[in-house]
């Protein structure tokens, strides 16, 4: 596997667990506030062990923190998904849910896979992704459901996401078709629809970002670049 | 016949545990909800402080680690709101009255969280207080919130030593870092004196409490309790606590200590703190986004329920 192709499945964990941190100590429900808190967790710690690899990849003193806190924006290969800011609560399930959807298949398939260490994460992954697809379609399904409010915002959320799925799947063609399935199955329950002539937006992986992934990188990258090569 | 008063306080008095189907005076049950649903409140208001760093941790295991503590202390909340409706009270309406300014929470969750080093302070200064005061409460007389307090004071601890590790990092850092290690020292040890309440002498509902065994020690008991261990520890970060008057005392083989300012403590406790407005407008905000989805998350599961209804 690429260097590239790891770091971008480093880059997708760290930016959507940080962007579901920033909902810890708001969630609307505090059982819930945990359960996202939880994946973010996850996500992180999946995030950690990619880079650690990396790492060995790149050597030359590279480490999980100088990937993660000392490359640029043009440098980060996530997918735009993850970058998008919260928004409410439905964006940030549905967001989460059509990450999901495409992180189960992938860590299914990457737990064959030939390359030893990435095998040995996917294999550690994929219990939390189980959870991860489970829980956020559970949510979808039960605000497609809920109330004509709860409706209203799973739709607006499908349709602002839904530009940015292309770029989702781009790298990952093997998952496409089971990601397809998911998301239709899913959305047949919450009675939510695909929307139709959408315009695609990508180019994460070519270090083509939103505005969104600058401003969260100067935050999060913010003490170790002001304070260069100290011990925290 | 002994009267019900005389066989409650001769269950606390032989240490049996009272359990919510138990009877208890009006004014146990009422100091308890009073308690506990303060302290729950703490552990939820507590979230944001420290909150404020997840997205700006330093390494990606300090983010880790701070998401984890952030979480427990939103377990906390969960157990002690539990403990709490085991009462007669329920969790809505404990935390409407935090909303509506009835209820209060610790006032050490009003001042602001300013460099890395607050998070370190935070743990090893304020959840090390927070451990003195709840540790004698994992021997309450109150059931529900001796048993809720184990898990918590366990996790506590745990915080402790993450925090102070944090200020040993830093401690032993570059210029800039011991220089953030001693400010966020500074800010945060009176406060965090304080956090054992008023003096004795000035705390009306001590005896009481100690009658019933909600309470086992009184403040200053704990306040000299947890300087004493603080004022050996600071040796080891090699950073001083800010009180000219600390000083070891041969007699009485505790550390004497400088004036609290009480008019600071009175000024916070009535809302007029750093970040009192800040706090309940981030919880209330939390609370009014969230509405919809609570009552998505209740129609739901009245459709669910009314479908199986029909299935049964
Ligand atoms: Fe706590
Ligand atoms: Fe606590
Ligand atoms: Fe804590």
């Amino acid at each position: 596997m690429s260097i590239a192709y790891i770091l971008h499945l480093a880059d997708n964990a760290l930016v959507l667990g940080h962007r579901n941190s920033e909902w810890t100590g708001h969630g609307p429900i505090l059982e819930q506030d945990i359960a996202l808190s939880n994946i973010s967790l996850d996500l992180i710690g999946q995030a950690r062990n990619l880079y650690q690899y990396a790492a060995t990849l790149i050597g030359n003193g590279a480490t999980e923190d100088t990937l993660a806190y000392l490359r640029d924006e043009n440098e980060y290969k996530n997918c735009l998904l993850v970058e998008l800011p919260n928004g409410h609560w439905g964006t940030t399930i549905m967001r989460q849910f059509l990450f999901s959807a495409y992180q189960h298949p992938l860590y299914e398939r990457l737990s064959d896979s030939n390359d030893e260490n990435l095998n040995a994460i996917a294999r550690k992954s994929l219990k939390e992704v189980t959870y991860h697809l489970r829980w956020s379609s559970e949510w979808v399904i039960r605000l497609g459901q809920g109330t004509a409010e709860s409706r209203a915002k799973m739709t607006d959320a499908v349709n602002d996401l839904w530009p940015y799925t292309q770029d989702l799947l781009l790298h990952s063609p093997e998952e496409k078709e089971k990601w397809q399935e998911r998301v239709q199955s899913i959305f047949k329950h919450a009675s939510l629809n695909i929307p139709a002539d959408v315009k695609m937006i990508s180019g994460g992986f070519e270090g083509k970002h939103t505005s969104h992934l600058v401003e969260m990188l100067n935050e999060m990258q913010h003490l170790q670049r002001t304070y260069p090569g100290v011990e925290w | 016949m002994p009267s019900e008063e005389v066989i409650f306080q001769d269950k606390v008095d032989r240490e049996i545990r009272i359990e919510p189907k138990d009877w208890m005076p009006a004014d146990y049950r009422k100091t308890l909800i009073r308690q506990i649903s303060q302290h729950a409140h703490s552990e939820i208001v507590g979230m944001l402080p420290e909150g404020h760093w997840i997205t700006r941790a330093p390494t990606l295991k300090r983010k880790a680690t701070l998401i984890a503590k952030v979480q427990d202390e939103a377990g906390h909340g969960l157990y002690l709101y539990a403990a709490a409706e085991t009462l007669g009270i329920t969790r809505d309406e404990m935390v409407d009255q935090l909303h509506a300014g009835k209820a209060k929470y610790s006032s050490i969750f009003n001042y602001p969280t300013l460099t890395w080093a607050d998070i370190g302070a935070i743990g090893w200064l304020v959840d090390g207080a927070a451990i003195m005061n709840q540790v004698p409460l994992t021997r309450t007389s109150y059931g529900p919130y001796a048993r809720a307090m184990v898990r918590i004071c366990k996790e506590e601890s745990f915080h402790q030593r993450q925090g102070f590790e944090i200020l040993l990092v830093l401690s032993r850092g570059s210029k800039e870092q011991k220089a953030m290690c001693q400010d966020a020292i500074n800010r945060w040890w009176w406060p965090s004196v304080m956090m054992f309440g008023p003096n004795d002498e000035s705390s009306p509902h001590t005896a009481q409490s100690m009658k019933w065994k909600v309470k086992r020690f009184t403040n200053d008991e704990l306040r000299q309790r947890f300087i004493d261990i603080c004022a050996d520890q600071v040796k080891v970060l090699g950073m001083q606590l800010p009180d000219p008057d600390l000083k070891w005392n041969e007699e009485t083989q505790h550390y004497d200590f400088g004036p609290i300012n009480w008019e600071e403590f009175w000024q916070v406790v009535n809302g007029n703190g750093p970040c009192n407005k800040e706090r309940m407008t981030a919880r209330i905000k939390a609370h009014e986004e969230g509405q919809w989805v609570r009552e998505a998350a209740l129609a739901f599961a009245g459709k669910m329920s009314s479908r199986a209804g029909v299935r049964g």
